[in-house]
């Protein structure tokens, strides 16, 4: 028998993970509004589908954008022969001025800086490849997004090491947490190269203030390391505090020598709701970074067809200030009937205001604070209560009990039936300790609904009524959760 | 306000400071020559002819017929939320319809003669990632691929850059066609021994880059025999294999298996791209078909990296299921091709410039060995500066594809038009009267 590589026959692909026992429920027995109305409703997906219709609009009134049109197709054979690296001047100028636009416009982006990546999983992969030699490290604050174990792992032979946030001060990274990773680090004779942060934080949901980024501005100067802003989430803040990016920090003055430290990983697949389209950027403010960069990418370039579709979109103004704005109304709502779904049985999430899920606080519902016990909420979750989440573990959460909840990729009513089962499910568990009467349960299933009925007034497009679940089946058989 | 560039606080890593990128090479001058001075018919008609790009520009207009007649067909399957569904695809499977249409595509190039599996292909971002990816999966860092010369210059970074993996040439000469020859392999396999450096498998370009022809039916199966011998793997970039001149004449890894029954599949795997047959080189599409299982499955978990869009692979499952459409583009880009590389064959024998003999891919294989003052690789660079600064022609000269006989150029004829290449073919024409005549006229410096 012939032999592969241990890199292929290592366990870095992450896939053999306990975690995936969720995914396989929920293929093996998907919810459908009317095929299958007890099958299991997939929350641990975090995709952006509030917006479809106005981005489904904007195409169809745009048919030049396709290269597969009438109107379009005089561009096809000049679009599809263009294979430099540097990517197409207009993709990177429209990337540039709409991550601007959702920055405020407080800051300005050189689209010559701007690097493609095959997806932010790609982006991941390269900046791991730059900056760190194998065995060399990235410092990234627990709770973190599982596929940064693979991304940034699994090929360029570097290693994670956690910097441990906790509910205490609510998962807020300080200079203290990161001078304890840093030394434990250098007590394993672990050498590291850079920090990673995720802002708005997966799973957490939360932004950073200026205090914090500017703590980890300093922390990384003083070491002499990279930093790593994983900003993928930027255009998914729909609350205060607004969203502060890194490079409000790399424009202060103070800064400007250390600026070439700064690394911004982007994508669509969030904010605009585009995973299939594989758009990752690359901004760095370091010139040999960027030329590194730029050569990688090609081993992972946007299709200049997309390219083609994505720099008229975004270089449509109108459209994406209305797209901005509608979005973030959207998601505002989303959050808020969720959040007060889960509050009325007396379920806690961590106070968000960014992101296309909440961080829940189940830990009144394990029967002992362990992560056996978590293990055990989790399959009862899926099994009882048919729920796909996500439980704090799988993001290596220092605290059992944490559990990560997807509320954008679904319509409302199944977001309604989700709660339901929610609420069946804790007025069950805690039944025992806190009966409640016919009348309360009565009560708080009309509320659901009177709130339900209110939001349809809000939303009143009948776009929802598509497929409740993305058709997206396991990560076992996917890039990205 | 201006930004000090200083030298970054902190460095970068091994392989961001390696120049294995290959872009430092003295090859980068002939594409600056390009870019600076541009021929241009009607703008700039002294400009430097790009000869160095394999990129296919013959058939395109096949392509723009298509979506002009179909175009809301390749635009999301026309449904309401067809956008919606494809935006959100993110499975690394691929859409099944892609993966089967490029199942049908490749059988149709292979006349029948092979079938594919839809569920073994593994999408990649391009053949560079293909490549990339596979070796990632073949061998540890400081293994190596034996690879015949001269191959494609983009291997060195493709294969080894990131990957840490060595590249131990197999080589070929002039002798016998540049035929790959068991004793080459052996010969190679033990200079990596001698080494100390494990030889985890033999990559193939078949047709090959740059010789331009396909590799023949009995030279597989003695490589297959090799592999097998070894117990190692085998690629086979097939990328230019539905850019042959005939339907016949390719022979590919795949119909060696089927007539062997699929013994010793598990080692062999094909790379392919619509880059060079189709000429969307800018959509980034390859694929791996591997008849290992396992590779397949490790594969598809790293395409994670590099996956098409969604939104082209939706165009091209319509495209290429389409089979009149994928019949008629098979064929006629065929007889185009094959028309373009008479032209340029014949160009080139009426200036006294002999070529390999070849039957595919959208270059041919110019032997310029005998304008050489030394047989040495320092003289051709210094032909090939002449080509470039005084015929104004970017051609890429063998050494940069390791070909280990000087002297020998890959001439591009597929990337511009027929009036460009005759202008291309008279400065040749032009270059080789003007040396002929050096060399009849009396050599006045002896006296």
């Amino acid at each position: 028998m012939v032999l592969l590589s241990k890199i292929a026959t290592n366990d870095g692909h992450g896939e053999n993970s306990s975690f995936f026992d969720g995914w396989k429920a929920y293929d093996s027995d998907p919810y459908h509004p009317t095929k299958n109305s007890h099958g299991v409703i997939q929350m641990g997906l975090a995709e952006n589908q509030l917006c479809f219709d106005l981005i489904q609009e904007w195409v169809e009134n745009n048919p030049k954008a396709s290269i597969c049109t009438p109107q379009g197709s005089n561009g096809f054979n000049d679009i599809a022969i263009y294979q430099d690296y540097h990517g197409l001047p207009e993709f990177r100028n429209s990337v540039a001025r709409f991550m601007e636009k959702v920055r405020g416009n407080k800051v300005k982006f050189n689209p010559d800086r701007i690097v493609m990546s095959g997806g932010a999983t790609g982006a991941h992969e390269t900046l791991a490849f730059c900056l760190a030699d194998p065995g060399e490290a990235f410092l990234v604050p627990t709770p973190y997004y599982p596929g940064y174990d693979r991304d940034l792992r699994w090929r360029t032979g570097i290693q994670l090491f956690p910097v441990v946030c906790e509910s205490s001060n609510e998962f807020k990274i300080t200079r203290e947490t990161l001078e304890d990773a840093y030394e434990k680090a250098q007590e394993a004779n672990i050498k590291v190269k850079g920090l990673i942060l995720n802002n708005p934080s997966n799973p957490l949901g939360t932004v950073l203030d200026k205090t914090t980024l500017r703590d980890a501005m300093s922390f990384i100067c003083e070491k002499n390391i990279h930093l790593i802003c994983d900003e993928i989430y930027s255009a998914t803040v729909f609350d205060e505090p607004g969203f502060i990016s890194i490079a409000e920090i790399a424009e202060e003055s103070s800064v400007s020598k250390h600026r070439d430290l700064i690394h911004i990983v982007y994508s669509l697949s969030k904010d605009l709701g585009f995973p299939g389209f594989r758009v990752g950027i690359i901004y760095s403010y370091n010139d040999a970074v960027v030329n590194c960069a730029r050569k990688m990418s090609s081993f992972g370039l946007v299709s200049t067809q997309t390219q083609h579709l994505i720099a008229s979109m975004l270089s449509d103004d109108i459209f994406v200030e209305k797209f901005l704005d509608e979005s973030a109304k959207r998601l505002t709502e989303r959050h808020r009937v969720f959040t007060r779904g889960l509050a009325k049985v007396g379920i806690k999430s961590l106070g968000g205001n960014a992101g296309l899920f909440c961080w829940m606080d189940l830990k009144r519902l394990l029967k002992e604070p362990t992560f056996e016990a978590e293990m055990e909420l989790w399959h009862l979750i899926i099994d009882e209560v048919k729920l796909n989440v996500s439980p704090g573990a799988s993001f290596r959460c220092s605290e059992p009990g944490w559990f990560r909840v997807c509320f954008a990729n679904m319509d409302d009513e199944t977001m309604r039936i989700a709660l339901q089962r929610i609420h069946k499910f804790v007025i069950q568990k805690t039944g025992l300790d806190q009966p409640m009467t016919r009348k309360q349960y009565k009560r708080s299933e009309l509320e659901i609904s009177l709130s339900f009925r209110r939001l349809d007034e809000f939303i009143m497009t009948p776009r929802m009524l598509s497929s409740p679940h993305s058709h997206m089946t396991s990560p076992l058989v996917r890039a990205r959760t | 306000m201006a930004i000090e560039i200083e030298k970054p606080a902190v460095g970068l890593s091994k392989v961001a400071v390696s120049d294995t990128h290959g872009e430092d090479s003295p090859y980068f001058a002939g594409w600056k020559a390009y870019d600076e001075d541009p021929y241009d018919e009607l703008k700039n008609p002294s400009g430097v002819i790009q000869m160095g790009l394999a990129e296919n520009q013959v058939s395109f207009d096949l392509l723009e017929q298509y979506l002009e007649k179909h175009s809301e067909a390749t635009n999301w399957g026309n449904r309401t939320s067809g956008f919606r569904d494809n935006a959100l695809f993110q499975d690394y499977h691929g859409l099944q319809s892609f993966r089967k249409a490029m199942a049908c595509f490749m059988e149709q190039i292979r006349g029948g003669r092979a079938k594919f599996n839809a569920d073994r292909f593994v999408i990649t971002a391009g053949a560079t990632a293909a490549n990339e990816l596979l070796t990632f999966i073949l061998a540890d860092p400081g293994d190596a691929l034996l690879i015949p010369t001269p191959y494609y210059p983009g291997f060195d970074r493709d294969l080894s850059w990131r990957t840490g993996v060595k590249i131990v040439p197999v080589h070929c000469d002039s002798s016998n066609n540049f035929e790959i020859t068991p004793q080459a392999l052996d010969a190679a396999y033990n200079e990596a021994e001698s080494h100390n450096i494990k030889v985890k498998g033999v990559l193939i370009t078949n047709p090959s880059n740059p010789l331009g022809a396909t590799i023949k039916r009995s030279t597989l199966e003695e490589i297959l025999e090799f592999v097998t011998r070894k117990n190692i793997h085998l690629v086979s970039d097939e990328i230019y294999s539905g850019s042959t001149f005939s339907g016949e004449e390719f022979v590919s890894v795949a119909e060696v298996l089927e007539s062997w029954d699929y013994k010793e599949s598990d080692r062999v795997h094909i790379v392919y791209s619509l880059s060079k047959d189709l000429g969307l080189p800018g959509f980034r599409v390859g694929t791996i078909y591997s008849y290992n299982d396992k590779v397949v499955t490790t594969a598809r978990r790293m395409s994670s990296f590099t996956l098409i869009s969604s939104q082209t692979q939706q165009l091209l499952a319509s495209m290429l299921s389409d089979k009149t459409f994928t019949e008629n583009y098979i064929k006629t880009n065929r007889e185009r091709l094959k028309k373009r590389y008479q032209m340029i064959i014949d160009g080139l024998r009426n200036s006294g410039i002999e070529c390999l003999k070849g039957n595919a891919g959208l270059f041919c294989w110019m032997n310029l060995s005998p304008l050489l003052e030394e047989p040495t690789k320092e003289s051709e660079l210094t032909l090939w500066k002449s080509m470039l600064h005084e015929v104004k022609l970017n051609i890429s000269p063998g050494s940069s594809c390791h070909c280990s006989d000087p002297g020998w150029f890959r001439v591009c004829f597929a990337n511009m038009s027929e009036q460009t290449l005759k202008v291309a073919l008279t400065r040749i024409h032009d270059f080789m009267d003007g040396r002929k005549a050096m060399k009849t006229s009396p050599d006045f410096s002896s006296y």
